[in-house]
């Protein structure tokens, strides 16, 4: 299993503005984030899960979609 | 829209038709590694996305991070170790190292290839302390683990065949549900995960889903299961049952997942609704005790774990247990009845099981008849 260093290194520094800090800190009294960074990480994974939502790309082929209708034609799962 | 895939792409680690015949020569001549049925299961779940983002069994790295923090290096969740274990003395034996290919072979035939990335050791007492938390013996999953063999083996996969499959019938890849659902014109699709023959809770619970949402994705579990368990069978054709008495046309899908139960509760339940969002699932159901066995889990412990995951990209939907009450007439949950106690008949699964096993048909509160006769129409429905 992991050593402390193996630990270590799945996480940075980041700065950010002590007065931002400050209120975050307020913000979290009495919620289930117990750190400033939990919540932090919590809200970057929020936005970054979003803006990926948002470049959204078409996975197939017209040519794979085809192919794929015809089997589920025959196995009755389109008409 | 579907939702993308889990890791933003859906892998596909399937040959090409015009490969195969050559590549099958070629494995002849390859280091060779027997695997089970359910690894061989989980390798063609690889190949076609299915398990997005993994291309293959996981890296050390990849492995402790899963351990320690539900998520792979690069921060993706994931929560269930897909690993390859194979012997020491087998590899040394078959001068098997780091860098080489091999073919993997189920019943002693050929069916993918792997390109060993990395050979590592593994604390099996770690994997089930993180994964099912506990060390008890009489867990299915922890007896599970301490049978594998005392190496792992990560590396990229590329299936060549599939495996056996009884069910091909009802199989659908993430590539076919995507196009399906488009097909149907559904936006908005929740998936329900199961390992049972339905009840009326089940059902209550998927049609309260399908209120506000375009479809039903119905997902059965089929794979190894503990004995007393729904044979794989008998959970379809009761769910054929169901939908052609009881649901609009157009409104619900049934396809298989492939994979075995793990019974890790709420890592399983995070588990379940990556796999269901590669099928193109926008919302996914979890109810009381999700993928739980015994008391090893708190009875929502597999809803609360959803909080640590705001960026899964699939919308859990939570569920208190559905019941019958004599005084509302009708289908209910807590969140909604005010009676308890003799005023509700809920539909127990161990009841069920009890009066199945008698070949009694339980009460049309609890099952509906035409779903209990074709349950009770199979000799033996349960797993022995």
């Amino acid at each position: 299993m992991a050593g402390e260093s193996e630990k270590e290194r799945k996480h940075t520094t980041v700065s950010i503005p002590i007065q931002l800090y400050e209120k975050i800190k307020k913000r979290i009294k009495g919620t289930g984030f117990t750190s400033v960074s939990d919540y932090v990480t919590y809200v970057l994974r929020e936005v970054i899960a979003s803006l990926e939502e948002e470049e959204k790309e078409e996975v197939f082929s017209k040519e794979e979609e085809e192919k794929v209708k015809e089997r589920l034609r025959a196995l009755g799962y389109l008409d | 829209m579907l939702p993308r895939p889990h890791g933003g792409r859906l892998v596909n680690r399937v040959m090409g038709e015009e490969l195969k015949e050559r590549t099958l020569e070629e494995a002849r001549g390859i280091p060779r590694i027997e695997v089970s049925l359910d690894v061989a299961v989980d390798v063609e779940n690889i190949a076609y996305g299915v398990f997005s983002p993994l291309e293959g069994f996981l890296s050390r790295n990849n492995y402790i991070s899963v351990l320690e923090s539900m998520r792979l290096e690069n921060d993706t969740p994931w929560t269930i170790p897909i690993v390859l274990d194979v012997a020491s003395r087998e590899l040394r034996g078959k001068e098997v190292n780091e860098g080489d290919t091999v073919a993997l072979t189920y019943k002693q035939r050929a069916f993918a290839l792997l390109t060993i990335e990395e050979v590592y050791r593994y604390s099996k007492s770690e994997y089930m302390e993180s994964v099912f938390k506990t060390l008890d013996k009489n867990h299915p999953g922890v007896r599970k683990i301490m049978e594998m063999k005392d190496r792992l083996v990560s590396g990229d996969i590329e299936l060549i065949n599939s495996v056996e499959n009884p069910y091909t019938r009802y199989t659908l890849h993430p590539v076919e549900t995507r196009v399906l659902f488009k097909e149907l014109g559904w936006r908005t699709i929740v998936g329900f995960q199961t390992r049972n023959a339905p009840h009326m809770g089940h059902e209550y619970i998927q049609k309260t889903a399908l209120t506000f949402v375009d479809g039903l994705f119905i997902n059965p579990v089929i794979g190894k299961k503990k004995p007393g368990d729904f044979k794989d069978e008998v959970i379809l054709k009761a769910y054929e049952e169901l939908i052609k008495n009881y649901y609009l046309k157009g409104k619900a899908v049934l396809a298989i997942l492939r994979t075995e139960m793990r019974y890790a509760g709420p890592r399983e339940a995070i588990f379940h609704a990556i796999v269901r969002k590669n099928f193109g699932c926008t919302h996914f159901i979890i109810g009381r005790d999700h993928a739980g066995v015994g008391n090893y889990y708190k009875p929502y412990e597999a809803q609360e774990i959803f909080n640590e995951f705001p960026d899964l990209g699939i919308a859990p939907v939570f569920f208190k247990t559905f019941y019958y009450c004599k005084k509302c007439y009708g289908y209910v949950n807590e969140q909604v009845c005010p009676h308890r106690g003799e005023d509700v008949i809920p539909p127990s699964g161990t009841k069920i099981r009890e009066m199945l096993m008698k070949r009694r048909l339980p009460p049309r509160e609890m099952m509906r008849p035409e779903v209990a006769k074709i349950i009770l129409s199979f000799e033996k429905p349960f797993v022995d």
